[in-house]
């Protein structure tokens, strides 16, 4: 039973050795590339910051894909159902705090 | 209903893809529960990262080399876990072994070292009491150091588990994908740590 699935699945759902290296060799280039930017100083803070995140997100993404396995497959629509909507709440939760205390800070007495 | 959707045609034993049984979905919606948990710290430490009170600032008190190495640590177990469910979907059980406990030294060396960097902090009165940006570093990167410890005590519970005649049973199989997921997933958390919080507080 498990047995034939595992030939029968093999390479794909559970990755394979290549994919794994691939992923492992993309997500070390992103991780060297924002360490290398933050310490070399080599763009403005603000440049960074967004250049970073950028890093930071594609990596994610990387990660998902290469490590976790995630794809479009039928099979996995309520896996990326309920990713997209996880990832809605932390948008909102995190956009959202952020909105708040900046305007508390602009309208009382912080600044 | 969502399982069925999951696992169509009554597959549930046979289809062993990634995702496949209801189990590992289940699990999957836990980890997602798990992410809005990071996602409320994150925003904690988004409004406080410059609330230092008069204390160190996060540029002042980080060592880049330090988390890189943490960074590179967590990186290579991900992928000696990778390896480690490679082995066991090919039902070699002393591989898997071996990956497994190389996967758990690494994730031990990362613990070490965030608990030696915590015990620093601390040392040099930059303790989670010393202000907002300080709790809520402590909270964050503490409450994934503890998800980590988890994962360590998880892999060792699987090892263990594993001596047995018939180890790789659907039951088995299933266990070890949720607890791959698990890991994989505080590594992405990680990527969010050393860029929101450790990058961007040296910028």
């Amino acid at each position: 039973m498990s047995q034939a699935s595992t030939h029968q699945h093999e390479g794909e759902s559970h990755g394979s050795f290549a994919s794994y290296i691939i992923g492992f060799v993309l997500a070390a280039i992103l991780t060297v590339a924002a360490f290398a930017i933050v310490e070399m100083h080599l763009l403005s803070p603000g440049m960074t910051f967004g250049v970073i995140s950028g890093l930071a997100v594609v990596q994610i993404f990387v990660h998902l894909i290469y490590f976790l396995h995630m794809n479009s497959s039928s099979s996995q629509s309520w896996n990326n159902t309920a990713f997209a909507f996880a990832a809605v709440c932390v948008l909102i939760i995190i956009g959202g705090t952020i909105f708040v205390i900046h305007d508390v800070g602009m309208n009382m007495m912080s600044r | 209903m969502a399982n069925l959707s999951a696992t169509p045609h009554g597959s549930a034993h046979d289809d062993h893809e990634h995702h496949g049984t209801n189990n590992v979905f289940g699990f999957w919606v836990y980890l997602m529960t798990d992410c809005i948990l990071f996602g409320t710290l994150f925003a904690t430490f988004a409004v406080m990262r410059t609330q230092f009170a008069g204390g160190p600032t996060g540029k002042e008190l980080f060592e880049l080399n330090g988390v890189g190495l943490e960074t590179a640590l967590l990186l290579l177990s991900s992928i000696t876990f990778g390896f480690g469910m490679l082995s066991a979907f090919a039902q070699k059980r002393g591989a898997m072994l071996v990956w497994l406990a190389i996967t758990f030294l690494l994730g031990l060396g990362f613990l070490v070292l965030e608990l030696r960097e915590f015990a620093n902090l601390i040392h040099e009165g930059a303790g989670p009491d010393r202000s907002a940006f300080l709790s809520a570093f402590f909270t964050l990167v503490a409450t994934h150091g503890l998800h980590v410890t988890c994962g360590l005590v998880w892999i060792a519970i699987v090892m263990i588990q594993s001596f047995t005649p018939q180890v790789f049973t659907t039951r088995y199989m299933d266990k070890l994908q949720c607890l791959s997921l698990f890991w994989h997933f505080l590594d992405i958390v990680w990527i969010c740590v050393f860029t929101f919080v450790y990058l961007l507080s040296v910028i």
